[in-house]
């Protein structure tokens, strides 16, 4: 299933200030919560997310229990080559979902 | 120095009259409003915003479900209804629709579950899975911006009287209808909401706080709840007629799904 949203402007012109959005599907279970028969529902939430572009992390946060399900990255950085901009999300169950998406740099 | 200070405050207090009287021009109460009017400028821009809208996750996920075969016939949604943003283009804006076969009215996820057993030969997607969530904010999505339009069907009649008088009859520990707050009270606030004028445009829609898509059902179970009255059970007729009479309500409105709200 598509569990990733990403968004990337096709073409920026080069030193130009480009915004970013991404957002996963996913729970964030906070590991505080009871099911119904009472036992802890496991802590699993995404701990980690990063975004690499042109060979750096030009954006990255680390996510606490805090944080709502579905959780929703907006950001910018300065367009520098033609490229793919990829995105990593890492889960308490080492779960890593990935996504990509292509920029047009002139 | 002080010109500019002595100012401000003045332009704002014109400001601020300017505001109250245009709030009270929108007073009339009998003008449409969808839940949309009443969320705070960051929900609005979350829902208006497609890459920011968490429904759209679902409505993803409907698009992949409807082209999968299932059951034992191999058939997916698209092996009869083809392109859904062709043929599924206005459905979810006249649903709930008579149902010829079971003589009763169905609403869109009824209808997909229905498909799923008579045509696809496999088993119904429970209430508020996701995949049924997906499925039916897939298709309601293809009637975005277009007006709720419920069909002038006689053999509704008598469901959506029924609905109406589910709608007006006061249930519940704290003895309230739906009419109680939705009518009577709405643009007014309940604790520190204010109450919409009940028209489910939206649906299936992302609520912040369930933090997840829900279906017009969960919305409805969730009031009868608030008010301490027995909720009637998912896929029951009196939900579906309820579902009915509302959208009758907000016949005109154009179609939100997927929606975003507090």
């Amino acid at each position: 299933m598509a569990r990733t949203l990403v968004n990337v402007p096709e073409t920026a012109r080069a030193g130009e200030i480009i915004e970013i959005k991404a957002m996963i599907a996913h729970p964030m279970e906070t590991g505080h919560r009871v099911d119904a028969k009472g036992a802890t529902i496991p802590r699993n939430i995404i701990n980690r997310f990063e975004c690499v572009y042109d060979g750096a992390t030009v954006f990255a946060a680390d996510l606490y229990p805090a944080v709502s399900a579905n959780p929703f990255f907006s950001f910018t950085t300065v367009a520098t080559r033609s490229g793919a901009i990829r995105f990593i999300w890492t889960d308490d169950q080492g779960a890593v979902e990935t996504a990509s998406a292509e920029i047009t740099v002139t | 120095m002080s010109a500019a200070r002595w100012f401000l405050p003045a332009a704002s207090a014109v400001l601020l009259s300017g505001v109250l009287m245009a709030s009270q021009e929108e007073a009339p109460t009998n003008e449409k409003r969808s839940g949309l009017d009443y969320v705070s400028p960051e929900t609005r821009a979350m829902q208006e915003d497609d890459t920011s809208n968490p429904g759209m996750l679902w409505v993803l996920d409907g698009e992949t479900l409807w082209n999968r075969a299932e059951g034992e016939n191999g058939q997916s949604c698209a092996s009869c209804h083809g392109d859904a943003e062709q043929n599924m283009r206005g459905v979810a804006a006249r649903y709930p629709v008579f149902d010829t076969d079971s003589k009763f009215p169905v609403d869109l996820q009824g209808r997909i579950n229905q498909c799923r057993q008579a045509r696809q030969k496999t088993d119904p997607l429970e209430y508020e899975s996701d995949a049924l969530l997906a499925l039916t904010a897939y298709v309601a999505h293809q009637s975005r911006g277009m007006p709720v339009a419920p069909g002038a069907d006689s053999r509704l009649a008598q469901f959506h009287e029924n609905g109406r008088r589910l709608y007006e009859k006061s249930i519940g520990q704290l003895d309230l209808a739906c009419s109680s707050c939705h009518d009577e009270r709405a643009g007014e606030r309940l604790a520190g909401a204010i109450i919409p004028q009940a028209h489910p445009t939206a649906y299936p829609l992302y609520r912040l706080e369930w933090q997840t898509l829900g279906s017009l059902q969960r919305r409805l179970r969730n009031c009868m709840i608030g008010v301490r009255a027995e909720p009637y059970a998912y896929g029951s007729l009196e939900l579906v007629e309820l579902e009915l009479y509302l959208m009758s309500r907000a016949e005109g409105l154009p179609v939100e799904t997927p929606g975003v709200r507090p």
